[in-house]
């Protein structure tokens, strides 16, 4: 079925215990990363689980990449599918030593042909910085070591498909900030896909490239990581409104220590972070950072304001405000519904990170008068650069 | 003297060899008490701890009687032509086997217990399979438990008296064991030979002991399950 549809992750789970029901029936690309993001509860922990056969959730069907796993008298068990798994806690082997622990995946690995591996042993042992820690045992590491010997040990036994289940979690705010960017460097280095188990917007935010949201174990929204972020209806605006933008470093303006990136839609000028000119940004703008004016100001201390039409107004659920999807650039209605016609022929070809998301007061837009297809300028307030 | 050697000589050979017996018998039963989740565990588990509380003659008696002429074991053991297993080595053995399963059957499955599922999920995840993960995970994992099993059931079976003396009776270098020798030193009233060999036993039992707590206190302050 999968390879038919060009699927790759086809997954359909109904799975009961006590009170909780678990109901999905998913589509997932088969690169990039994949965040499942959920509040604990969502199921979205025993999804992953289904996904590695790690719970049988009997009448579940399951193919990755043509190949099935599960399906109506098949099960495949957890050990003979090609995955790799990262748990929450590092759960290494405490009577192995770090060595010991990658031996033990690598030593169960059988590569027809060695140039499939994802990665060489060298090239995970560098990339997870643990070089220096291959003769330790486990309790002689802090939690954050665990984690990165943990998820290279996962990486050793080649998997085709990466499951990681809140890895950071278990963390303090510090080592998340030291494993976030071995994280980042995994999503850029790994050509096999990766389902990310999250409830931090933050996480989600940095790794995504896929979103599939999760509430009482149904799938609430499923769709491009901007897709989702812009999608007035769903669950994520509650308090983390906002948009995450892939950007380009182009210039310097070294006399004021700025820099400027430019992504589809517009530029930006963000505080120098010293990257080379050229390298990407991802970038977050919080729906709460951007107000809107009618015309352009030149009278301000704000330095990004961008031309941009209405596209949708919702109402939040707070009564005082209402939320604004943009579409940047001025547009007539007629370019809108055009857009909205290509949107829906090729919905995968367009790129929605043209969009913004700007929360105002609902006395505001009614005092701008707002509707669909009003041309504002965007007052971007702040920034933050994700990576 | 010889009399008193031979003994502790038996009695070694009794307990190393029912130690031994038991780690093969009792590390399936433990692994699959630790595991299961069927509704007749808790019988199992109550058979398996008899010994605990029964007194040793009454489970003396009972395999007296399976092991004699009459009994189901003792007619399998004729009619395999090894004859009748009470009053010999042998005889003992399986006795004591029954007699000491708890102490060696309970710290095996405290120990699998405190392994937790968490490192078979993981070894599954990583290309192992059932028996890999058995050999792999769960017995390095549980090696102080085995420890523990392994001393507590040799000791134990050092110290038994009452199924001894029901299934072996009292005969000089095939059952004669440290206790019935002691026994029989006392009741001769010959409390020099009874001094020699009580303080020879006091004296194997704590050192036994000590190196078991120092060996435990090592063992769960740095990894694996507490037993």
């Amino acid at each position: 079925m999968a390879s038919d549809t060009g699927v790759p992750i086809d997954a359909h789970f109904t799975h009961c215990y006590d009170d909780f029901v678990l109901d999905v029936d998913l589509a997932l690309p088969a690169k990039g990363v994949t965040v499942l993001y959920g509040q604990s509860g969502s199921g979205k922990t025993t999804l992953l689980r289904c996904l590695a056969g790690l719970v049988h959730a009997p009448g579940g069907v399951l193919s990755v990449d043509g190949e099935q796993w599960q399906g109506d008298e098949l099960f495949v068990p957890t050990h003979k599918r090609p995955i790799g798994y990262v748990f929450q806690e590092p759960s290494l082997f405490e009577h192995l030593t770090v060595e010991g622990n990658l031996n033990y995946a690598q030593k169960r690995v059988d590569l027809a042909d060695p140039s499939d591996s994802v990665l060489s042993s060298n090239e995970v042992i560098e990339l997870l910085g643990i070089e220096n820690l291959m003769q330790r045992k486990p309790n002689q590491l802090s939690g954050g070591e665990k984690q990165r010997v943990a998820i290279a040990r996962a990486l050793f036994s080649q998997p085709e498909l990466l499951l990681m289940d809140e890895p950071l979690a278990s963390l303090d705010t510090q080592r998340k900030r030291e494993i976030l960017p071995y994280l980042e460097k995994l999503r850029l280095e790994l050509k096999i896909p990766i389902v990310y188990v999250t409830h931090s917007i933050d996480e989600l935010s940095r790794l995504a490239d896929w979103v599939v949201v999760l509430d009482q174990g149904r799938v609430v929204a499923n769709g491009s990581l901007a897709d989702v972020l812009t999608a007035l209806d769903s669950p994520m605006q509650l308090d983390d409104a906002g948009v995450v933008l892939e950007t380009t470093i182009r210039s310097r303006e070294a006399q004021w220590a700025l820099m400027r990136v430019s992504f589809i839609g517009g530029e930006l000028l963000l505080a120098d972070n010293g990257r080379a000119e050229g390298e990407t940004l991802r970038v977050r703008v919080d729906a709460r950072d951007i107000s809107l004016t009618l015309s352009q100001h030149t009278d301000t201390s704000i330095l990004n304001a961008l031309p941009a039409t209405v596209i949708e107004i919702s109402a939040c659920p707070s009564q005082d405000a209402v939320l604004v999807k943009l579409g940047l650039g001025h547009q007539s209605i007629a370019a809108l519904d055009e857009s909205k016609v290509i949107d829906e022929q090729s919905e995968a070809s367009r790129d929605s990170s043209e969009m913004l998301l700007s929360r105002i007061t609902r006395r505001s837009a009614e005092h701008l008068a707002l509707a669909v297809g009003s041309q504002v300028w965007a007052q971007i307030k702040s920034v933050a650069v994700l990576r | 003297m010889d009399e008193n050697l031979a003994a502790i000589w038996l009695t070694l050979r009794l307990a190393a060899t029912v130690t031994l017996v038991l780690l093969l018998v009792g590390t399936p039963i433990a692994w699959w008490l630790a595991r299961t989740r069927v509704w007749f565990k808790g019988a199992i588990a109550a058979i398996v701890a008899l010994p605990l509380v029964l007194p040793p003659t009454v489970l003396g008696f009972y395999l007296l009687l399976t092991m004699g002429p009459n009994g189901p074991i003792g007619a399998l053991t004729q009619s395999l032509g090894i004859g009748l297993l009470p009053f010999t080595f042998w005889g003992l053995v399986i006795a004591s086997c029954f007699y000491s399963l708890p102490f060696v059957v309970q710290p095996l499955q405290n120990a699998f217990e405190g392994i937790g599922e968490r490192p078979f999920e993981v070894a599954a995840t990583l290309r192992a399979g059932p028996w890999d993960r058995f050999a792999s995970v769960a017995l390095p994992l549980a090696k102080p438990g085995f420890i523990t099993a392994a001393i507590l059931g040799f000791a134990h079976t050092v110290g038994e008296f009452g199924v001894v003396l029901m299934i072996g009776g009292n005969i000089p270098g095939v059952t004669r064991v440290v206790s019935v020798q002691l026994y029989d030193h006392v009741e001769a009233l010959d409390y020099g030979q009874a001094h020699w060999l009580s303080g020879a036993l006091l004296l194997f039992s704590f050192v036994v002991l000590f190196s078991l707590y120092t060996f435990n206190r090592r063992a769960s302050s740095s990894v694996g399950p507490r037993v």
